[in-house]
């Protein structure tokens, strides 16, 4: 019991992260009708965000390294400790905090300049020149992230004081063994605030409105005079920072490097696809759904009985799905099924 | 019609000969009839090595060190620099002139730790650029991927950082030769160390990379630990380079088990351990004994990149550059000098490979492959880190001390993560050559890569 309440947490904690990318990747394609594979490359431009902040926060002063005698050695001293002490220590530890105020105007400039200087010169070609255009551009932005931060993965700690672990266990009355990661917490609670902010902002606004209209039927809100074409411009510039904020606040779970975004682009086409394209809520469901799959897939009592089911169960979900319904769980008829 | 002499059988010879010249690669062809091994550098004034390590992917950080390391080597053998371990290896035949002479030169490749890109870097490096000797490599795959390459080919391979047993066990081969330590001998050295730490009433679960060195170490650990009276509750595998492991640290929390071994390295390293604190399996309890974690491959920049995780954690380790002998100190101080930071244990190993094959060269009086098989095999050397070392003749392999590392509660420095808790003599870790866990290989003739 006690397991499959972990598993349960893991999968929600994995679907969270695949959930926030694929929001993005579905507001792009049910508004622009772009399939943007250069989306896993925002999400993990916002992980640099909080590597870059981090590293702007660490700048630091050289100083001999006495405790090393074989040769010249030095320490790093961040300049924010040497001038306020304790409380320089503390901005320190609060980088990735820090860093998602940061990523939001970032992101969204980001996410305006890319639908601006390059996709929307491709709205109306095919589906398979887009996926062209943007894998292209998400190797582009991969290889400048590389060449700037090199190819390993950079340490990005979250704050000390949630970097341990809650008894869950003891404060919900079960077993003293369920215990779970503070940040991996967050995060959950931070994706549901997320996609709850987002279908709030699509459902209670008028701004979210016109743009449910203009997914809807994009030639009738612009006979409408309303310039639709203007807010789905600012919509991909939300997806942007829906993705970013994702990878800040996973740089913490998993070291960022440059190919972080293409290891979670890649899932979460699957859970879109799953999802049904262009559906907001089938690719929130379906995130969480395949996270759980994924992390029940990966039980010894399930591993034991069907060996590597944990390395296909997402690929073997879409492919029954993509049999037995093709416009996925919560897809509209006709799209993406001719 | 023009009658002619030419038989059916004469075809069909012709066409078998063409067949077997088209289809054999390059590398059996080029430079080898005529000078009798491939990449003969002849008359030329120098010679090109070939430093084939990861510069990204999981082990990229021990790439980067085992670069510097081959570099230095470079240097030191052209007569650069203070000399480093040139100053304390013995016996010595280099004479800081290049290698027989001719000024050492390099080409470097990047493995991605992946065995087709490290095999497609290896030949690049041997066709294109004449390496006649091919080093390198973070990655038990990656060592025998390229290994058994050299082999076809003709050229020596020097393995840098490869702790599986089957490198110089069951896949061993002729040209290849391996100086770092393996599962095998880790387990010998653990083991003792472990009993008296936490006793003999264990029960371990498994975390292992999926690929020929996790398997191999796990093996290992696992005979070694159960020979002091530890049980195994469970062995899982998982894939290099997750990521993520917290799918497979979750069933470990309520699994009974009272130690996790992780076999993991270099980022898979760093990703479990650090993901295994935060989950609080350190702070755990579990059948009146306190929870421990046991990382059977450590290496410095691993622990450096774990941190605070790290602490009062046991493994084993080649060598470390705290160590006081006065090869260790010579090569710690000519890389300080050289990078600012002390070298790793990759860096070490690909360091005093480059020197023992140039040392070999010297002897032998040549490049010729199979004449430096001969000068290495059964090479007998000390003052290179790790005292008195052998490269036995029957598989390939360096025996010599081991040593047992924990993290250290109160490091000194951002470099004093590691402390030397036992140096395990040579013959508490030495095994027969045909031991169960290397059984089944051969290391067959030699090729100087001649026609």
């Amino acid at each position: 019991m006690d397991a499959i309440f972990l598993q349960i947490l893991n999968g929600l904690d994995k679907g969270g992260a695949y959930a926030l990318i694929a929001l993005g990747l579905t507001l792009a394609f049910g508004t622009l009708g772009i399939v943007n594979f250069a989306h896993g490359a925002l999400f993990m431009l916002g992980a640099f965000c909080a590597v870059s902040i981090q590293a702007l926060l660490t700048h630091s002063k050289k100083v001999k390294d006495e405790s090393i005698t074989f040769f010249d050695a030095y320490k790093e001293q961040p300049y924010l400790e040497i001038w306020w002490g304790d409380l320089g220590t503390t901005i320190i530890d609060y980088a990735v905090p820090i860093s998602i105020l940061a990523a939001i105007p970032i992101m969204l400039l980001i996410g305006l300049s890319m639908e601006r200087g390059l996709i929307r010169f491709f709205y109306k070609r095919t589906h398979a020149e887009q996926i062209l255009v943007t894998f292209g551009l998400a190797i582009v932005i991969q290889e400048l992230i590389k060449a700037n931060f090199g190819s390993n993965p950079i340490p990005t700690p979250a704050p000390d004081v949630v970097s341990g672990s809650a008894n869950i266990g003891s404060a919900l009355g079960l077993s003293d063994s369920i215990v779970y990661p503070w940040w991996r917490l967050i995060y959950l609670a931070f994706s549901v605030i997320i996609l709850a902010a987002v279908f709030a902002f699509l459902q209670f606004t008028t701004f979210g409105m016109v743009v449910r209209a203009g997914m809807h039927d994009r030639d009738m809100v612009n006979l409408l005079g309303i310039d639709v074409e203007k807010k789905f411009t600012i919509v991909f510039g939300l997806a942007a920072v829906v993705a970013g904020l994702a990878g800040v606040m996973y740089a913490p779970i998993l070291p960022p490097d440059y190919h972080i975004g293409m290891d979670f682009l890649v899932l979460s086409f699957v859970v879109v696809v799953v999802g049904g394209m262009g559906s907001l809520g089938g690719a929130v469901a379906a995130g969480f759904l395949l996270g759980i799959l994924q992390s029940f897939a990966s039980m010894n009592e399930v591993k034991s009985l069907f060996p590597g089911i944990d390395q296909i169960i997402i690929y073997l979900v879409a492919v029954v799905i993509l049999l037995v319904r093709p416009r996925g769980l919560m897809g509209r008829k006709g799209v993406m099924e001719e | 019609m023009k009658e002619t002499n030419i038989s059916r059988r004469s075809v069909l010879k012709g066409t078998a000969a063409l067949g077997l010249a088209g289809t054999a690669p390059m590398f059996f062809v080029r430079n080898a009839s005529a000078a009798g091994y491939l990449n003969d550098p002849g008359s030329a004034s120098s010679v090109t090595l070939g430093f084939n390590v990861p510069q990204t992917g999981a082990y990229a950080d021990e790439g980067a060190d085992e670069l510097r390391a081959y570099e230095l080597a470079v240097s030191h053998l052209n007569g650069e620099g203070d000399g480093g371990m040139m100053n304390t290896m013995k016996p010595l035949s280099l004479k800081g002139n290049g290698i027989l002479g001719k000024k050492v030169e390099y080409v470097t490749g990047d493995t991605q730790t992946k065995s087709d890109a490290a095999r497609a870097s290896a030949k690049r490096m041997i066709e294109k650029d004449g390496a006649v000797m091919i080093t390198g490599g973070s990655s038990s795959g990656v060592a025998i991927a390229v290994q058994g390459l050299c082999q076809e080919a003709g050229v020596i391979f020097m393995a840098g950082l490869t702790h599986s047993n089957d490198t110089t066990g069951k896949d061993k081969r002729r040209n290849g030769f391996r100086h770092f330590f393996n599962g095998y001998m880790s387990g010998a050295a653990l083991g003792p160390v472990l009993e008296k730490a936490y006793g003999t009433e264990r029960n371990a679960y498994h975390l292992t990379a999926d690929y020929t060195w996790g398997w191999t170490q796990e093996a290992s650990i696992k005979a070694s630990t159960e020979n002091i009276g530890w049980n195994t509750s469970n062995t899982v595998k998982t894939p290099v380079g997750a990521g993520d492991f917290s799918q497979y640290i979750t069933p470990v929390l309520n699994s009974g088990a009272d130690t996790l071994i992780l076999n993991h390295y270099g980022k898979d390293m760093i990703n479990s351990l650090t993901q295994a604190v935060q989950f609080g399996l350190r702070d755990k309890n579990v059948n009146g004994k306190d929870f421990v974690i046991i990382v059977p491959l450590y290496s410095r920049l691993m622990a450096q990149g774990a941190g605070e995780a790290v602490k009062g954690i046991f493994g084993s380790t080649n060598w470390h550059w705290s160590l006081a002998d006065e090869g260790s100190k010579a090569f710690v101080k000519s890389f300080g000098e050289a990078y600012g930071f002390p070298p790793s244990q990759a860096a070490h190993t690909c360091y005093v490979q480059a020197l023992l094959y140039a040392d070999a060269c010297e002897r032998a009086g040549t490049f010729m492959p199979c004449e430096v098989v001969n000068a290495l095999e059964g090479h007998k050397f000390d003052g290179m880190g790790n005292g008195p070392t052998e490269y036995r003749a029957e598989d390939h392999q360096c025996f010599k001390d081991v040593l047992v590392v924990k993290g250290k509660d109160n490091p000194s420095s951002q470099f004093d993560v590691l402390e030397v808790v036992e140096v395990t003599p040579r013959a508490q870790v030495e095994y027969a050559p045909d031991n169960e866990f290397f059984a089944g290989g051969d290391l067959g003739p030699c090729n100087n890569g001649a026609a």
